[in-house]
């Protein structure tokens, strides 16, 4: 079956990994892990103050060579419903959405998204502070369980639906593929998705 | 009967920052001054610290301070196999050595790089079996065996006898534990169908979403420790003996835990908790320890493996007569739990074994921290006997379903070895239940049928856990505004059985949920003490507190409204949040008023006299600071009698690929059979969580190990796969069949343990359904296995071994 699931090229694996080595961080794969996440860079590493556009705003923020979006977003501008998991790309609980496009925050290099539009969880109320649709279903569905993962399942789903908006269950399925859920709640997640298309 | 709140769904208070991101884990918060704590951990699986030189790494700019073990046992760390806060003995890959702490991570990285230790090598195993054989290496100081109470111990067999077990008979050597009930050797005589088999099945990390992430600091001689754990209350009462400080001075902050499966239900599973928490003592600044996930990997936890030997007999009628069951457990590195026994337990409750032996002996391995998850024991167990079950009623002549009928737990009955009574028990109708919905009978056409190298199979399986406890505490308050406040020490680990156990308060006081605030999330809120939320107890054992809690706050209640208003407390009722009387129902007070009454009134409608004997000193460390603040319900809940249940039965169809050795799971239904249902939305998630959990066990969770090394080869997701949405059912069904447990004043019981395991049981089953009954005797049963087994060749380069690549 063909699954509606969005894939950002211009963000791969492979071209974070060129990222950090370019930054000079340390060649180990726990240097750089730390690397990534330290909050003022390794000795010598020169911080710049770059402009991000998140949730619709202008932020000014001071950001290392190698640091990732994930980092950023949680240590330096205190947006810590993106979870970290596994800092390496493996469980999705990063998830945010780059240009509408569904990304691991862990896996992206923060000074790769200037110019680009950032959507955390935090995000998707609206001013009023009504839920977004996908938030209100997965409440109603009870799709979380311990809700670690929950924010990168909700920027999932929050993304397969505005590339498919009424998504069969199938589809659904494939486009909160790359996001774990260790409390196996995906029937529930599923559901919350359905609902959230009914809603719209 | 009619419930207002018993058996509907309702939103719980912390759902809505879970969908927003709002709810806050420990790694989530952050202190004013606040500096940053990294772990120095073992490189060998097995070693002696015999130096540390931090000369270096101290002088450096940033750098806060060091934490050891000799800092945080300065009398020497107990001659035991548990896990340390920190250690200089350690006996696995990733154990902490010590902590510094610096500026910024970065900075602590670096370093720690910078610090010397020297390691004395010591031998380490990975498979038990090597470790039973005489001559074999130890994974401990003391030997290769740990028993509570008496300590170390080196349990060796011949090398004959190793060998004569990996080749698949009866073990010879004398076990550590013997449990028996009933004459085996007759029952077995009188049995018509015997299999009799070695088996494995394997260890495996919790995998817990959310790291083991801490952050503590001192304030004015109190510990504030933001932490994780599924046993809120519980935990944190032992957590204060770990660090050091009185329990009221530990506040222990926790509103939500991103998973647990009994790796945090209990503070010697998750010590390192207690490192900021010193390290914070030491330096005087709030430190915050952030865990990465190969460090909760190595640290972490992993369910008990096990190397076993079953002999089970049936008599012609399908009854199973006998079960002898002998079980070398891999305890792994910090000792392990009590998995093996329980395995056995499980048999004798689902399956009514008229005479039943237990052997066992556990072994260290240096390969994780092994304790309980999920189902420990019984979890394992599952699906190595379901398939025997069908073999059995495939050689008897009778159906499947039947076989499980006929050896059914049904109220009255009895199991365990110490032969303990059902409180209820209603298993043939759990699985009538799920027959029925799955159209069971209907689909028996489609066994086998072969469609290329696809071929169908189908199983049923059943799962059980004890799901019960009793004799704790239960505290509900309210306020001149009349609101109800459900103080509930249960931890927030995904089950909402925090905010669903206490509606069994408002249930008493007829309260509208609306006018009701449940307090958790930190012990400064004064929460009463719960069990360690493991076993699948929360529900059972919870309902009962709150529900004592409120009966105290409803009789104390009727007596204000008799002083004031005349008669005597039975001549009142409630509604509406207000106490009336039953012969003038506009004769009454408020709640609100009560409440102010009650508060005026003093003593023992405060809490400040007349409080039951038996309240924990948790407990009435939290009653003492809500003494005379409002009016109190305070409650001590007395034991129970007997077993309660909690039993899942799964019924699967799933498409075989022989060619791939891969399976897709093409329907499943999973039924729980957990008394009165409290909370069906909560339920639904047990089941299809337990699902998920259950198709990891059968297929392919696993711990490898490079047996070069000792070295962990699957630190991550990638490497030690869970289970994703695209290896799990589109739509799994869910029922319950809703019978009360009278044990429980609101009939319920708990789920969450079996849930999985009879997911698994039915996964086996349906494999060996396809297979043309051909048993594995493995948990789990991988694609390499079935691709081999259609080749007609051994997957196994070694019998019977764990943990290794070469398993």
């Amino acid at each position: 079956m063909e699954a509606n699931v969005a894939v950002n090229s211009k963000l791969t694996r492979r071209r974070f990994i060129k990222g950090v080595i370019a930054s000079g961080a340390a060649a180990t794969s726990s240097g750089l892990w730390y690397a990534a996440n330290g909050q003022s860079g390794p000795a010598g590493a020169v911080e710049r103050m770059i402009r991000l556009n998140v949730n619709g705003q202008t932020r000014t923020v001071d950001v290392a060579p190698q640091e990732t979006l994930a980092s950023t977003l949680r240590y330096k501008l205190g947006l810590t419903g993106t979870k970290i998991g596994c800092n390496r790309g493996e469980c999705g609980a990063c998830t945010v959405l780059v240009d509408d496009i569904t990304t691991y925050a862990c896996s992206v290099l923060t000074h790769s998204m200037k110019g680009m539009r950032i959507e955390t969880v935090e995000g998707l109320e609206s001013a009023n502070g009504d839920l977004h649709p996908v938030q209100q279903a997965f409440v109603e569905e009870l799709s979380p369980q311990c809700g670690y993962c929950t924010p990168g399942q909700v920027m999932a789903a929050v993304g397969l639906l505005r590339a498919n908006p009424s998504p069969s269950r199938e589809e659904a399925r494939q486009g909160l593929a790359g996001n774990i859920c260790r409390c196996g709640s995906y029937d529930s997640y599923l559901d919350g998705v359905m609902r959230a298309a009914q809603i719209g | 009967m009619a419930y207002m709140h018993i058996g509907k769904d309702f939103v719980p208070p912390d759902v809505p920052g879970k969908v927003t991101g709002k709810i806050k884990y420990a790694e989530d918060y952050s202190r004013e001054g606040m500096v940053y704590a990294r772990l120095l951990t073992s490189p060998l699986p097995h070693a002696k610290v015999v130096n540390i030189d931090a000369t270096e790494a101290l002088a450096m700019e940033g750098v806060i301070g060091i934490l050891t073990a000799d800092d945080v046992y300065p009398d020497g760390e107990t001659n035991s196999t548990g896990l340390k806060i920190l250690t200089n003995n350690p006996t696995i890959v990733g154990e902490p050595i010590l902590a510094i702490a610096a500026i910024d991570e970065k900075t602590a990285e670096t370093a720690l790089a910078k610090v010397s230790v020297t390691f004395e090598r010591l031998p380490f195993v990975l498979d038990p079996l090597e470790s039973l054989t005489e001559g074999g290496p130890d994974a401990y100081d003391g030997g290769n065996s740990f028993v509570f109470r008496q300590g170390f111990a080196s349990e060796k067999w011949s090398a004959d006898q190793v060998a004569s077990f990996r080749a698949g008979n009866e073990p010879t050597a004398e076990p550590q534990q013997t449990v028996a009930y009933g004459d085996l050797e007759a029952a077995f005589a009188s049995s018509e169908f015997v299999y009799e088999s070695t088996f494995t099945t394997a260890g495996y990390p919790h995998q817990s979403m959310e790291p083991r992430s801490a952050m503590a600091y001192w304030e004015d001689g109190k510990l504030y420790l933001h932490g994780t754990s599924q046993s809120l209350s519980a935990l944190a009462n032992d957590m204060a003996g770990i660090v050091g400080v009185p329990k009221e001075d530990l506040v222990f902050i926790n509103v939500a835990t991103g998973g647990g499966f009994g790796q945090r239900a209990r503070a010697n599973s998750i010590p390192s908790m207690a490192i900021p928490a010193k390290m914070s003592q030491k330096i005087n600044r709030p430190v915050m320890m952030r865990v990465t996930r190969e460090e909760e990997f190595t640290f972490g936890g992993a369910r008990v493996g096990f190397q076993g030997w079953i002999k089970t007999g049936f008599k012609a009628d399908g009854s199973m007569a006998a079960c002898d069951v002998y079980i070398v457990s891999d305890n792994g590195g910090k000792g392990g739990g009590g998995d093996a026994y329980s395995a056995a337990d499980c048999i004798s409750v689902l399956y009514q074994t008229e005479a039943l032996r237990f052997r066992g002996t556990g072994i260290g391995t240096n390969t994780g921290h092994r304790g309980a998850q999920r189902g420990p024991g019984q979890n394992q167990i599952a699906p190595i006997i379901s398939p025997i079950l069908d073999k059995a009623a495939d050689s008897l002549g009778i159906s499947r379903l039947e076989i499980r009928k006929i050896n059914s737990a049904m109220t009255g009955d009895v199991g365990g070895a110490q032969r303990t009574p059902f409180t209820s028990a209603y298993m043939p109708e759990a699985l009538e239940m799920a027959a029925s919905r799955f159209n069971w009978e209907d689909r028996q056409s489609r066994r086998r049928q072969r469609n290329g190298s696809k071929v169908i199979g189908l199983g049923i399986g059943q799962g059980y856990h004890n799901a019960g406890r009793s004799g704790m505490d239960g505290i509900v308050m309210m306020g001149p505004d009349g609101r109800l406040k459900l103080h509930n020490g249960v931890g927030n680990l995904g089950t909402y059985s925090y905010a669903s156990t206490s509606r069994a308060a408002a249930e008493v006081l007829k309260m509208p949920w609306e006018s009701c605030d449940v307090i958790n999330g930190r012990t400064d809120n004064n929460l009463p003490i719960t069990s360690p939320q493991d076993g699948s107890n929360s529900t059972f054992t919870n309902t009962r507190t709150m529900w004592g809690a409120a009966q105290d706050m409803l009789a104390k209640m009727k007596e204000i409204a008799a002083t004031d208003l005349g008669g005597s407390p039975e001549d009142f009722d409630i509604g509406d949040e207000r106490v009336f009387k039953i012969a003038d129902a506009s004769v009454g007070m408020t709640y609100a008023q009560v409440a102010q009454r009650a508060m005026e009134l003093g003593g023992k409608f405060t809490g400040q006299s007349d409080l039951p004997e038996e309240l924990a000193d948790f407990t009435l460390i939290s009653v003492g600071r809500l003494a005379g603040t409002g009016f109190m319900g305070v409650y001590h809940d007395p034991r129970h009698e007997g077993n309660p249940p909690g039993f899942t039965v799964t019924a699967c169809e799933i498409e075989l690929d022989t060619e791939t050795g891969k399976y897709e799971i093409l329907d499943m239904i999973s039924i729980g059979e957990c008394g009165t249902v409290l909370h069906p939305q909560g339920l639904k998630n047990q089941l299809v969580g337990g699902a998920v959990w259950g198709i990891g066990l059968s297929g392919y969770e696993r711990h490898l190990y490079d047996p070069q090394n000792g070295l962990p080869a699957s630190t991550g997701y990638w490497q030690s796969k869970v289970p994703t949405i695209l290896d799990t059912p589109s739509k799994i069904q869910t029922g319950w069949v809703d019978l009360p447990d009278p044990e429980n004043p609101v009939g319920v019981r708990g789920i969450g343990e079996p849930a999985m395991g009879a997911v698994s049981a039915a996964l086996t089953a349906a494999i060996s359904d396809a297979l043309d009954g051909h048993i594995f005797n493995a948990a789990p049963i991988t694609a390499d296995m079935i691709v081999n087994h259609v080749a007609g060749v051994s997957s196994e380069a070694v019998p019977l071994a764990q943990n290794n690549f070469r398993g």
